[in-house]
């Protein structure tokens, strides 16, 4: 199945420049495994993302359909066809 | 001659560029916001400037420039990654070139506390898993900073042979190439503790070495500055004749293993220098009497220099650098007689390395 997944401005270099990629994730789909799926095309947008145990980074957002993830299931939110992922991170520091 | 130094701060990389070390160029910030804990030049082949960066948003990495700055290469792929449960780099604090007779061979300290070995100049390293099964790294705590390997030695001749110092911890050396790991903290006080002189738990915060005297360390610690004239196996006082033996960084001049320089920093709890008077000490008698260096230096100095902020390049008379929290450069054309600002207003100064280029 198909989601969507939205990238900041400021992530847009490790995507070749794109905002919206669509990517294609076996169901029953969850956050984590479209990630791992976009981590194939895009290690060096992965990597921003997460760390190398695919922990979240903890000032990356990551809202599905809206609502942030942690508040949903983490990593494990289950995403439905046509899901919107959005990426926001809170730039947070002095 | 030209010089240049590397000036890793917490928002980012500056590079100063001279060709007397009075008056000097600079350029940046490179990496901006990132960390830049650790910044190293390979001059094994040519000049290659390794920076370990960190995001507080986005993670760290190793980004690497063969050309002074003008292009940075960065892998998609984490160039360094734990491959065990339970861990995930936070930050590299030290990244050092093996001596010129291991072409490729980088070492990275990391935090957690971990030593990493590259054998292609830095692009990618392989966890050393000597270090990280050590029974006693359980009992390895986070110092202020965090908990991490924060310097690397390798021996000038054996490539076996490696001491790291890491907080806290302390000294540990290998010398089967990083399978097994000893502490080597006799003599070296960790007055934190109910015993004061435990086997290990030590915060030493650098150790420096002079390649033509291998058997020789010398150390900063938290509070305690020491010399070892066997390897490691026991450490001596040297903090006579230091106005205070707190401090974080320790230098030892490129061509003169007897001669040394030291930022002292009044108290662990008072982490300024000495009345506020910024100097930097040295000792041309491995550490048994030193002097302070003060000429063109200020005063009403009230901040510090970290543990990787200072260092010397490799000129016939070299010159010395160090950097402090409140984003100053001073440099010093003649082994620290006279001082000159290299920069001011920079963010904190995290690590400070110098190169002469190649004619």
């Amino acid at each position: 199945m198909k989601v969507t997944v939205l990238i900041p401005g400021v992530l847009r270099t490790a995507t070749d420049g794109a905002a919206h990629l669509d990517v294609d994730v076996d169901e029953p789909a969850t956050l984590a495994a479209a990630l791992d799926v976009l981590a194939d095309t895009y290690p060096g947008l992965d990597r921003r993302l997460r760390d190398e145990r695919a922990g979240l980074r903890r000032y990356v957002n990551f809202y599905v359909n809206g609502e942030e993830c942690r508040r949903l299931s983490g990593p494990a939110t289950p995403l439905a066809e046509g899901a919107e992922i959005q990426i926001l991170p809170s730039v947070a520091g002095g | 001659m030209t010089v240049v130094v590397a000036i890793g701060t917490r928002k980012g990389l500056w590079l100063a560029r001279s060709e007397d070390r009075v008056t000097w160029e600079v350029d940046g910030p490179h990496h901006p916001m990132q960390e830049v804990y650790a910044v190293a030049f390979d001059t094994r082949a040519g000049v290659r400037l390794l920076a370990g960066v960190a995001s507080p948003h986005f993670g760290p990495g190793v980004s690497i420039s063969d050309d002074l700055g003008a292009t940075w290469e960065e892998s998609a792929s984490p160039p360094i990654a734990f491959p065990v449960e339970g861990a995930a780099l936070e930050r590299v604090w030290q990244l050092q070139p093996a001596p010129a007779s291991q072409p490729g061979v980088v070492w990275a300290g990391t935090q957690p506390s971990a030593l990493f070995k590259s054998a292609d100049g830095g692009r990618s390293f392989e966890f050393v898993e000597g270090l990280w099964n050590h029974p006693h790294r359980p009992e390895w705590d986070a110092g202020f900073g965090g908990q991490a390997v924060h310097t690397i030695v390798p021996d000038p001749v054996d490539p076996d042979r490696v001491l790291v110092a890491m907080s806290t911890g302390g000294v540990y050396r290998t010398a089967d190439g990083g399978k097994s790991w000893e502490a080597r903290n006799k003599g070296i006080k960790a007055y934190f503790f109910p015993d004061p002189w435990p086997e290990f738990g030590q915060c030493v915060h650098k150790v420096a070495q002079h390649p033509s005297s291998p058997t020789r360390f010398y150390a900063q610690n938290h509070h305690g500055v020491y010399r070892s004239d066997d390897g490691g196996d026991t450490w001596q006082s040297i903090a006579d004749g230091l106005p205070t033996d707190f401090g974080f960084a320790m230098v030892v001049h490129p061509h003169d293993p007897d001669t040394i320089f030291t930022f002292p920093i009044e108290a662990d709890g008072r982490r300024f220098p000495p009345e506020g008077r910024c100097r930097v000490y040295r000792s041309r008698d491995a550490g048994e009497s030193w002097e302070p260096l003060s000429a063109g230096l200020p005063d009403n100095f009230w901040t510090a220099v970290m543990r990787d902020a200072m260092c010397t390049d490799t000129a016939e008379i070299p010159g010395v650098y160090f950097g402090s929290r409140s984003g100053e450069v001073y440099a010093s054309p003649d082994e620290g007689e006279t001082w000159h600002q290299v920069a001011a207003h920079l963010p904190d100064v995290m690590s400070v390395r110098a190169a002469v280029l190649p004619t």
